[in-house]
Parts: structure tokens; sequence; C-alpha cells
């Protein structure tokens, strides 16, 4: 017979370490990626337009990772794909958070039945897949990486909205508002000083988790046709070139999906071992 | 409950009206003239407008709409501008193979996610619950696509079990082809599905597992299995059902990337190709569907959510979030 597993404990020296490994592996595979981009900013190994190589090359004469069906160079193309995969994601992030706290933080003031329209409305919003939210946004205006990043930020922010919304509420209901308010401190300086302090740590943990989630989004408008159009490099769009030749010429099938995954399980565990690390009520369980 | 089924349903409703209302305006707001999408790149104005009269484009809105909503009362989608054909049978058409790969999709991930998410929370101090953790962590981050594209690599192109892609011509009327067509696209999202539901399972696991209502019925004698069947399910299941009906209703339209991987004539390409030639009929008529769908489940995860959970009866909508 099992016996049910003890409470978890406080969080001792040992999950302490565990908690720090996460975040530490989650900086330095991100770190990585990151770092490709901005080398990319000053220093490419070849040119973005070179096709000197010959089609499919292997791997050798310069070419760390061989040809595409183009000639160009494969680590070129997987270097400026990196900056577009991170700029994606970051300007996405910005777009959700700027969009998605104002919604959430006025949404949690209704009251009401105007209070579960809204968290119904928002229910459905989400139910919409970020993916094709995007694609009616990137049809009306047109395939741009601009377009991409804002389709993804707006999909993103009724996320955002919804979170802040709960969160801002239960913050509303505490003691310390209803004694700022008292003390005549306005609606607009309470949010300022004791609601946004409050909710930031969860906040920034779901940020990060759909940074993830955009990297993941812009890969997909990318392979569909719908993301930065050629000769940017995406890593969704190199994924589909390649995809007729998997088999014959791997690398170029690979290395980009490869790269994709660093970089969002990368993110990933930066925001679980930032929650760890800023919310204390989770520090108690779940270690 | 009745009394709460009735206000349920009524929401519904009112959620389906808003909605539609909320789809039209937003489509009328795209720009592109889908007059465009009828005539010749050259076109005289002339030609244009006969285009617009011909699709009803140069009425007013509120008549477009009132007009719409007529066609949808009795069961007609409109028709496509682009190939002139209704666009109910085209939809009813594209569900026979959405309807089964996200179904499918959806139970093999269920089936999956949660004896893994309940192993991985249970005996998440050994190797194999850390394992299994961190299998579900590489799965929320593999792009989909790429997922599909291996799984074709390697099942279709290398081993050459299954087809690489396509669907039969004949659709069902020829069930192994299509099924065997159905076999790699269903893997491919129930795996992504699952990893993300392995991680809710696991956590609504933890939350019951430290919960005092378990170490209780412990102390009073019941045994592990007993407990939790009493009362440990009931609890990890309301966050869990909640998030499998967002799942659910997302899969229905997100299965549009993993349709174009495997070349699938499903919903999610219908509308894609809708997108792109300003084809309102189609475009409407499929987010019209999929609205209905999307609101059918979260009032299906709602009651669920409600009969087993009675503390939520008070709430009009969702589970404990």
């Amino acid at each position: 017979m099992t016996l049910v597993d003890a409470p978890p404990k406080a969080a001792g020296p040992a999950s302490r370490r565990r908690r720090s490994a996460t975040l530490l592996t989650g900086c330095a595979l991100t770190a990585l990626v990151v770092l490709l981009a901005l080398v990319s900013l000053v220093w490419l190994p070849f040119d973005a337009g070179d096709t000197s190589g010959g089609r499919l090359a292997g791997p050798g004469d310069g070419h760390l990772l061989g040809t595409d069906k183009l000639g160009r160079d494969l680590f070129t193309q997987l270097m400026t794909g990196s900056r577009i995969a991170v700029g994606a994601g970051l300007g996405s992030v910005a777009v959700a958070a700027l969009l998605g706290v104002t919604l959430g933080v006025l949404a949690a003031f209704a009251q009401g039945w105007l209070d579960d329209t809204l968290a119904a409305f928002l229910d459905i919003l989400i139910a919409f897949p970020t993916l094709l939210l995007a694609m009616l946004v990137v049809a009306a205006r047109s395939a741009t990486l601009g377009s991409a990043v804002l389709a993804i930020g707006l999909a993103q922010s009724a996320v955002v909205a919804r979170l802040v919304r709960i969160l801002v509420k239960r913050v509303l209901a505490q003691d310390y508002i209803t004694a700022a308010r008292t003390s005549g401190t306005s609606w607009p300086r309470t949010v300022a000083a004791h609601v946004l302090p409050n909710i930031w740590p969860t906040l920034v943990v779901n940020l990060a988790l759909q940074f993830g989630l955009a990297v993941l989004a812009e890969a997909g408008l990318s392979y569909l046709g719908l993301g930065a159009p050629p000769p940017n490099a995406s890593w969704g769009r190199m994924l589909q070139e390649a995809q007729a030749t998997f088999t014959t010429a791997p690398a170029g099938a690979l290395a980009p999906g490869i790269l994709l995954v660093v970089l969002v399980i990368g993110v990933n565990l930066v925001a679980d071992g930032l929650r760890d690390t800023l919310d204390p009520a989770t520090r108690r369980r779940r270690t | 409950m009745g009394r709460y089924l009735l206000r349920r349903l009524i929401f519904l409703l009112v959620s389906l009206a808003l909605a539609s209302v909320v789809l039209f305006v937003l489509l009328r707001l795209l720009p592109g003239d889908p007059a465009n999408a009828l005539t010749s790149v050259g076109a005289s104005p002339e030609q244009i407008a006969a285009a617009r009269r011909s699709i009803g484009s140069d009425r007013p809105l509120p008549e477009q709409f009132t007009h719409w909503l007529g066609q949808l009362a009795s069961g007609d989608l409109g028709t496509s501008f682009v190939s002139s054909l209704p666009v109910g049978p085209e939809v009813s058409a594209r569900l026979n193979v959405t309807v089964p790969l996200t179904l499918a999709a959806f139970v093999l991930a269920v089936v999956v996610a949660v004896p893994v998410g309940f192993v991985a929370a249970y005996r998440r101090r050994t190797w194999y619950g850390a394992l299994l953790s961190g299998v579900s962590q590489l799965g929320i981050a593999i792009p989909v696509f790429w997922l599909g594209m291996i799984l074709i690599a390697v099942f279709a192109l290398n081993a050459g079990w299954l087809p690489s892609g396509g669907f039969p011509q004949d659709g069902w009327a020829a069930p192994a082809d299509a099924v065997r067509s159905l076999v790699l696209p269903v893997v491919t999202i129930a795996l992504v599905m699952a990893a993300s539901l392995i991680r809710y399972v696991r956590s609504a696991t933890l939350d019951v597992l430290g919960s005092d209502y378990l170490r209780t019925a412990r102390a009073l004698g019941a045994s592990f299995p007993r407990a939790m069947w009493r009362h440990g399910l009931r609890n990890a299941s309301v966050p869990v059902i909640s998030v499998l009906g967002i799942e659910l209703a997302s899969t229905l339209l997100g299965a549009v990337v993993v349709e174009s991987v495997f070349a699938l004539p499903g919903l999610g390409s219908l509308l894609a190709t809708g997108i792109a030639q300003h084809d309102y009929p189609v475009v409407q008529g499929v987010l019209f569907v999929s609205t209905l769908a999307v609101l059918l489940i979260g009032f299906a995860a709602d009651l669920v959510q409600r009969v087993i959970d009675p503390r939520l009866r008070g709430r009009l909508s969702g589970g404990a979030r």
C-alpha cells in the first residue's frame, strides 16, 4: 500500500538549488539564441543573398551546415532568423502587455452583468486560436513581419487581459485598497501604487510564457506564408521550404526547428524559475 | 440546476447574437473590395458596380446584416463570392475531416495526459516523474508543424507505413484510406495537446495531494485509491475540464497549420483560402459555425463543472481558476 506523499515542505536549500538550476538553464538557452541574433546584426558568415555555395550542399567550404535549395548558406539564414524570432517575440509581448493590462484593469472594475459579460467575452476570444486571429489581421493588412507581430500581440492581449482582470479583482478585495481609498487616494493612483506592484510577479511570468507562444505563432504564420516576406529568413519559412527535401537534406529541415525549441524551452524555463523566485505563494508548494 | 440551465442558455444565445454582430462588422472593416475577386484586373467601373450589385455589397450595412440573419435563420450560410457555390455544404464537407481529426486527437491527448500527468505529480521526486515533466516541457516548445514534418519523414517517407498527406477523393466512402490519412495528423495534434494538458493535470493533482481534505480522508482510514477516487478526482477535474473546453475549441480551428502540413481539406484550410480571397460568405460561415461550436463547448464544460463542483453553482460561467 502506498502512502500519500508528505505535504510539500517549505523550500529548503535543495529545492532552492533546483529552482536556480531551472532559471540558469533557461537563461543559458535563451542567451544562446539572443546572442546569435545580436551577432547577426554586426556580422554574418555569408551575405544573405549569396548563392555561390551550390544547391543543397553539405557542410564544408565555410558553410557550417551546408546550403539550402537556392544555394544560400544555412547558418547565415539561421542567424538572421534568430533576429526575426526574438524580435517577433518581444514585439508581440509588448503589444499584448500594453493592451492586455489596460483592458484587464478596466474590466476588473466592472460589476454585475457587465462583469459577467466581459469575462465571457474574453473567454470566447481566448477560445479562438492565436494563429487564427493573427491570420485575420494579416489578411486585413499585408503579410509583413509588422502585421504578424501586431496580430499575435492583439490575439494574446485577450489572454493577458483575462489574467490581469482576475489578479486585479483579487487585489481590489484587500483591506489595504479600502484603506487607500478611504484616505482619499484617487483610483488611478491606487492602481499605480497598490494594484500594479502586487500583480506584476505573476504578470511577468505570464508574459514570458506569451513570448514563447508568440515565437511559435510567428513561425506558424511564416510556415503558412503569412509572416515576413522573402528574402527575410524566418525559421518558419525555412522549415516550409525544406519540407520537400527533408530526407535528402535533413539539416535545413532540422536546424531551424531545433533552434525554435531551444528558444521556447529557454524562455519557458526562465518563466518557471521566475515564478518560483518571484511568487512567494508557489514557493511553499510545487517544487 | 433548472434555473441555472435557463440562465446559461439565455447567456449562450445572447453571446451568439453578440458574436454574430462582431463578426459581421469586423469582416466589413477589412480592407479590400470583395468585388475585385469577381472581376478581372482591368475591369471598368461599371463591371465592378455590377459585381457589387450581384453580391449585395452595394446595399447599406444594416440591410446586409438583416439579410444575413434571415439566411442564418433558415439554415443558409450564403453563397461563396468566388466559386458561386453554397457555403453550407462546403462547410459540412470540411467538417467531415476536421471533426474526426479534432475529436480523435482530443481523446488520444486526454487518454495520454491524464495518467501521465498524475504520475508526474504523484512520483515527482523519482527520475521518471521528472522525466515526464521534462518531456511535456519539450512538447509545449515544439512547433506543431515541425512535429508533423518529422512524423512524415519518419513514418511516411522512411518507413512508408502511412501516407505523407492528402485525404482520399471519395472521403469516408473509402474508410480504410481515410483513417490511414488521418493517423499522422491526429498523432501530431494529440502529442502537442497532451504536452500542455499534462502540465495542468500535474498541477491539479499536486494541489489535491497537498490538500487537507485528502489527508483527513486518509487519517480516517480511507485507502489512497479510495480517497483519491472519492475526493481527489472531483477536485482535480474542475480546473482541468475548463482547460479541456478551451483546448477542444481551439483545436477545431487551430488545426489549420496541421491541415496545411498534411494537405488535408479541413475547416481551417477553407478559412485560410477564404481569407486570402476576401470571400466574406465563406469566412463568415466558417467563423459563425466555429463560434457556435466554441460557445456550445463552453456551455457543456460549464454544465459538467457544475455537476462536479456544487460550489460553482452561484456563478454564471467559468470554473475554478
